[in-house]
């Protein structure tokens, strides 16, 4: 019997396992999930903590529900891979093989990584920073909002624009917006990477004056002067500042042979193949493709390992146009006033954007609290 | 050019944008002032995107050359 293993119990880790799980028979496989945590959190509700839109405590389940009952579920941390020996090793002292490797580890915000980060700026990547942040915007009288990106890639692409569109509203209906200053920073020559969503993103910010200081990559926050500093030499003073803090891979694949030095896996853009390694696979925030770290990626992404495993555990071909993955992402951009936008698109269309919407709100509204019930469980 | 010592390297030739100036970036920040990096890129848009983030940063362009396998290799002092 063969022997597959998971790492990670994010959305792409989870869809992967359950998809595997419906496919093939118990004597054909045994499927394991590893993960840090006993619980699955759906990290786009992350965004809305800081406006009290959003309860921490009710943004995560537990994981072993959500697992088809053929998963078997480990609770530990991997501290080594060896791909040579098909061997892992984990902080708990276990020592892991496998026949089939996913690895949906996902990519780990790390505001240390950042000179004063910690003492002086916010962030909404976990659900404890959101909710620290949540007080100090219940408190804040007016000021100056610095709003940033601290480094590329980081985790959903459109998450600080979504909060800077979304403080604007809320620093509005608080009655606190005339005399609120909100400044948007970003480490390119624009507002945002994908050329397309520009024009929309830049009439938005002039149309709620939001000023965008742009070529602004994050050097360093001088937390008792409430200064934030640019590598570009830009200083910019702050009353709260909220950045994203810099992205990394998981720790045993920071430097590893088979990932860049942050921890990005060298990844095939088409099959999700490990480079060189015919029996491993990547998806989600975890891979170097450059393209969205989100959700709806891995969720995309997950039909097209299960496909390519349960074939050669069939020792079949794969299907034809299931097993190649064409780049598909899907994002909502929350505007805020009840409005919501949508991107979609893969390697070779790029996303058009329209104008935010009623109903797109209502849709990223439903799928806020229909995701439970239909995408780790692998329904969509 | 020959003569110059370039300290670091890096071939950014399969990523595009924003791929080679995040390179571009990376570099510059490990650098040590007076250090000379250069960033291979195949993607059009790196000529403009780069040397601007250069301008903007206040760092020396040194010069961009044809790579004879394919790219352009972008040549950047740290010169504060």
């Amino acid at each position: 019997m063969k022997k597959i293993l998971i790492l990670g119990g994010g959305t792409g880790g989870t869809i992967v396992a359950n998809r595997l799980a419906h496919r093939l028979q118990p004597d054909d496989a045994s499927i394991e999930v590893v993960n840090d945590s006993p619980l699955h959190y759906y990290q786009p509700a992350q965004l809305y903590i800081p406006f009290g839109e959003e309860d921490p405590r009710k943004i995560a389940r537990s994981e072993r529900k959500l697992l088809n009952p053929k998963v078997t579920l480990r609770i530990d941390t991997i501290s080594e891979w060896i791909p040579d020996k098909q061997a892992l090793r984990t902080a708990r002292g276990e020592h892991l093989s496998y026949d089939y490797l996913v690895i949906a580890t996902g990519s780990i915000p790390c505001p240390e990584a950042v000179e004063g980060f910690v003492a002086g700026a916010d962030h909404f990547y976990t659900p404890e920073a959101a909710y620290r942040l949540y007080h100090k915007l219940s408190e804040f009288e007016g000021g100056r909002l610095v709003v940033g990106v601290g480094g590329i890639p980081y985790k959903c692409p459109v998450a600080p624009l979504e909060f800077t569109l979304l403080a604007e509203a809320f620093l509005a209906h608080k009655g606190i917006r005339s005399n609120t200053e909100i400044v948007y920073t970003f480490p390119l020559n624009d507002v945002f990477q994908i050329q397309s969503v520009v024009p929309v993103v830049r009439a938005l910010f002039e149309r709620r004056s939001i000023r965008a200081e742009t070529f602004f990559n994050l050097d360093a926050v001088d937390a008792e002067k409430k200064v934030v500093k640019s590598l570009e030499g830009t200083e910019l003073p702050f009353d709260i500042l909220v950045m994203t803090p810099p992205h990394r891979g998981a720790p045993f694949l920071r430097g590893h042979p088979m990932a860049d030095n942050d921890g990005w896996v060298k990844t095939d853009r088409n099959t999700l193949r490990v480079s060189g390694l015919p029996n491993v696979w990547a998806l989600g925030d975890t891979t170097d493709l450059p393209i969205s770290k989100a959700g709806s990626t891995a969720h995309f992404e997950a039909p097209v390992i299960a496909e390519q495993i349960t074939a050669a555990i069939r020792r079949q071909e794969p299907s034809p146009g299931k097993a190649t993955y064409n780049g598909h992402v899907t994002c909502f951009i929350d505007s805020g006033y009840g409005k919501a936008t949508i991107l979609d698109f893969d390697y070779d269309h790029p996303p058009t954007v329209s104008e935010p919407d009623d109903f797109r709100h209502l849709q990223k509204m439903a799928f806020n609290k229909l995701y439970w019930y239909l995408v780790p469980t692998a329904v969509i | 050019m020959e003569e110059l010592k370039i300290t670091k390297e890096s071939d950014a030739r399969g990523s595009f944008c924003p791929g080679p100036l995040m390179e571009m970036i990376r570099l510059v920040r490990s650098a040590n002032v007076g250090d000379v990096v250069a960033v291979i890129s195949g993607d059009e848009g790196s000529k403009k995107d780069i040397p601007a983030w250069i301008n903007k940063a206040r760092y020396e362009l040194i010069g961009m050359e044809d790579v004879a396998s394919g790219g352009t290799r972008i040549i950047c002092r740290k010169n504060h």
